[in-house]
C-alpha cells in the first residue's frame, strides 16, 4: 500500500514537471495549424516583406512588413532609452549607493515593475502623448517615440534587477584587485567590474527587450496603431502584438485575416524564442 | 630607515574589536612576518596598511598609522594604493594575455606609449623571477599559466606600478612546496628594492624569509622581534606555544 502511495505521487510530480512542455507545445502546433493556412493564399516571402496591410479590403493585401518594422522601431527606441539607464541604475544601486538608499531604490524598482501595462499605457495617454506633441510640433502625439519611452519604463525594473544582480555576485576579490593596484573607484568598474558582468548585463538586457516586444497594451494605447511603413521615430506605428489584439476581435472565424493574425503570432512567437535563447546561452555562459 | 609608524591602533567591526592597541614599527627593506591562528586581525592589520578596510562600512578605526612620516590618511587613497601594492591570497590573472595583465596598472595610470609598456613590463616579470618562464609566449591567456607562475605573475603586476612596499596575504596557501618556494625566492630578492609585509598562516614559511616576525593573537599584538629570536627564544609564552603547533 505505501508502496502503492509512492508511485501515485511520483507519477503525479512527473505530470506536473512535463505539463508546461506540453502546454508550450500544444500552443505551438496551434498556432502552426491555424497560421500555416495563410500560406494557402499568399506567398510566405509576399507575406513577411509585403508593404501593405489591408486585411479587409478586396482581395486582401496581407503584408505584415510594417507591422514588423512598428514592432522593431519601437523596441529599439525602447532599448536605447533604458539599457544606458538601466545599467547605470544598476551600476549605483550595486556599487555607490549607500545601503538605506539602495533599499529604496530596489523597492521602488519593485513597485514599478508591477504597475500594470495599462495603467502605464493610460498615464502615457495623457501626459507623454500630449508632451511629444508639442515638444515637436507633431499632428499627433501618438507615435513610436511615445511607446519608446513607455516601453522603456517596462524593461528598466528587469534591466536593472537582473543587471544589479549579475555585478553583485562578482567575486569581491576582483574589486579588491583592482582597488589595491591604485585604481579609482570609477576605473575599478568600468575596467573590472563592467567586462567581468558583462554576460549578465547582456542577459539582462535581452530580458527587458524580449519584454518590450511581446508588450501589447500600452503600445496600443499610445502609439498610434497606423500600419503603414514607417520612415521615421516620429509617426504613428503599428506593432505585431497591437495588430493581433485590435483584430482578432473582429476577424471572422476561417477567413484569410483570421488565419493572417496567426500567422503574425507565430512570427511574435519565433522572435521572443530567439530572443530568450541568446539570453539564456548569455547567462550559461556566466555561470561557466 | 622606518617605513611605517603604528601609533595606538584600534579597529573595530561594528562592536568587534578587532586590533586592540597596536604599537609597531616596520623598517624599509625588510620583510617582516606576521604569523598568528585565524582571528587574529593579521590580516586586518594587513589591510589597514593599504587602507582596503575602508570598503566596508561598519569599519572603525582609531590611533594612527604613518608612512615616512606622513598619516596614511591624509595620502590620497589611489597615490597610497600605488606605493603599497598588494599580492593576494589567490592568484587573480584578468582574462587577458600575459603581457596586458602586467600592462593593465601601468595603463590605468595613464600610460600608452608602447615602448614604455614593454619596458616597464619586462622589467616587473624580471623582477618577479617569471620573465624567463614567460618571454617566449606573452600573448597567451594568463589562465595558462601554473598556479605558481599564476601568482607571480600577479606580483608582477604589483611591481608594474612601482610600489614602494608590497604587502602579501598569504601568498602561497594555494601553492605547491615547488611553487612556494619560488615564491619565496622572488620576496627575498624582492626586499633589497621593497619593504615587504608577509602576512602567513605557515609558520616556516615565516621562519624562512622574514628578517623579523610579529605574533597576533585575538587582535593583540603579542610579540615582535627578530625571527631567529622569536623561533628559538621567545618572550611570551603564547608565542612559544604557537610556533610549536599546540594552538592555532
Amino acid at each position: 500500500m505505501r508502496k502503492f502511495k509512492e508511485f501515485i505521487i511520483e507519477k503525479l510530480i512527473v505530470i506536473c514537471g512535463l505539463a508546461s512542455i506540453f502546454f508550450v507545445a500544444l500552443i505551438f502546433l496551434f498556432l502552426l495549424k491555424e497560421g500555416l493556412a495563410v500560406f494557402n493564399t499568399v506567398g510566405p516571402f509576399k507575406f513577411l516583406f509585403g508593404k501593405s496591410w489591408y486585411p479587409i479590403s478586396e482581395p486582401a493585401q496581407l503584408g505584415i512588413l510594417p507591422l514588423i518594422l512598428g514592432s522593431l522601431l519601437v523596441t529599439l527606441g525602447a532599448a536605447v532609452i533604458s539599457i544606458p539607464i538601466g545599467v547605470g541604475c544598476a551600476v549605483y544601486i550595486a556599487e555607490i549607493a549607500p545601503a538605506k538608499t539602495k533599499e529604496i531604490l530596489k523597492a521602488g524598482i519593485e513597485l514599478l515593475a508591477a504597475i500594470p501595462s495599462v495603467v502605464l499605457g493610460f498615464i502615457g495617454m495623457i501626459t507623454l502623448v500630449p508632451l511629444v506633441k508639442s515638444i515637436f510640433h507633431l499632428p499627433t502625439g501618438l507615435t513610436a517615440l511615445s511607446g519608446s519611452i513607455m516601453l522603456a519604463f517596462m524593461a528598466m525594473p528587469t534591466i536593472v534587477s537582473i543587471a544589479e544582480d549579475a555585478l553583485y555576485s562578482i567575486p569581491k576579490t576582483y574589486k579588491e584587485g583592482a582597488l589595491a593596484l591604485g585604481a579609482t573607484h570609477w576605473q575599478t568598474i568600468w575596467r573590472v567590474m563592467l567586462p567581468a558582468a558583462s554576460s549578465g548585463i547582456l542577459a539582462a538586457v535581452m530580458l527587458g527587450i524580449g519584454r518590450v516586444i511581446g508588450e501589447t497594451m500600452a503600445v496600443m494605447m499610445i502609439t498610434g496603431n497606423a500600419a503603414v511603413m514607417p520612415n521615421n521615430i516620429l509617426v504613428p506605428v503599428r506593432t505585431l502584438t497591437a495588430t493581433i489584439a485590435a483584430e482578432m476581435g473582429e476577424a471572422v472565424v476561417g477567413s484569410e485575416h483570421y488565419f493572417a493574425l496567426f500567422a503574425i503570432g507565430i512570427v511574435l512567437f519565433i522572435i521572443s524564442f530567439a530572443i530568450n535563447v541568446t539570453a539564456d546561452l548569455f547567462l550559461h555562459k556566466r555561470q561557466q | 630607515m622606518v617605513k611605517f609608524e603604528i601609533h595606538d591602533l584600534n579597529i573595530w567591526f561594528d562592536s568587534t574589536h578587532a586590533l586592540k592597541q597596536v604599537n609597531m614599527e616596520i623598517q624599509s627593506n625588510e620583510i617582516l612576518s606576521v604569523i598568528g591562528p585565524s582571528n587574529s586581525g593579521k590580516t586586518t592589520f594587513l589591510r589597514t596598511l593599504n587602507r582596503l578596510n575602508d570598503l566596508n562600512t561598519s569599519f572603525k578605526m582609531t590611533g594612527a598609522v604613518e608612512l615616512e612620516r606622513e598619516d596614511i590618511k591624509r595620502i590620497d587613497v589611489e597615490v597610497l594604493r600605488r606605493k603599497i601594492g598588494m599580492v593576494f591570497a589567490l592568484p587573480l590573472p584578468l582574462p587577458l594575455s600575459i603581457f596586458e595583465n602586467v600592462a593593465y596598472g601601468i595603463r590605468m595610470h595613464g600610460e600608452n606609449k608602447k615602448k614604455v609598456l614593454e619596458d616597464k613590463v619586462e622589467e616587473a616579470l624580471q623582477q618577479a623571477y617569471l620573465w624567463e618562464e614567460v618571454k617566449d609566449r606573452l600573448d597567451e591567456s594568463a589562465f595558462k599559466l601554473s598556479g605558481g607562475q599564476q601568482q607571480r605573475l600577479c606580483i608582477a603586476r604589483t611591481l608594474a606600478v612601482g610600489p614602494e612596499v608590497i604587502l602579501f596575504d598569504e601568498p602561497c596557501s594555494g601553492l605547491d612546496p615547488i611553487s612556494t618556494a619560488k615564491v619565496e625566492d622572488a620576496m627575498i630578492k624582492l626586499k633589497q628594492k621593497y619593504t615587504i609585509v608577509l602576512v602567513t598562516n605557515n609558520v616556516k614559511q615565516a621562519a624562512r624569509v622574514g628578517d623579523r616576525t610579529a605574533f597576533f593573537l585575538s587582535g593583540e599584538l603579542i610579540e615582535l622581534d627578530k625571527t631567529d629570536k622569536i623561533f628559538t627564544t621567545p618572550q611570551d609564552k603564547r608565542t612559544d606555544g604557537y610556533i610549536r603547533g599546540k594552538f592555532g
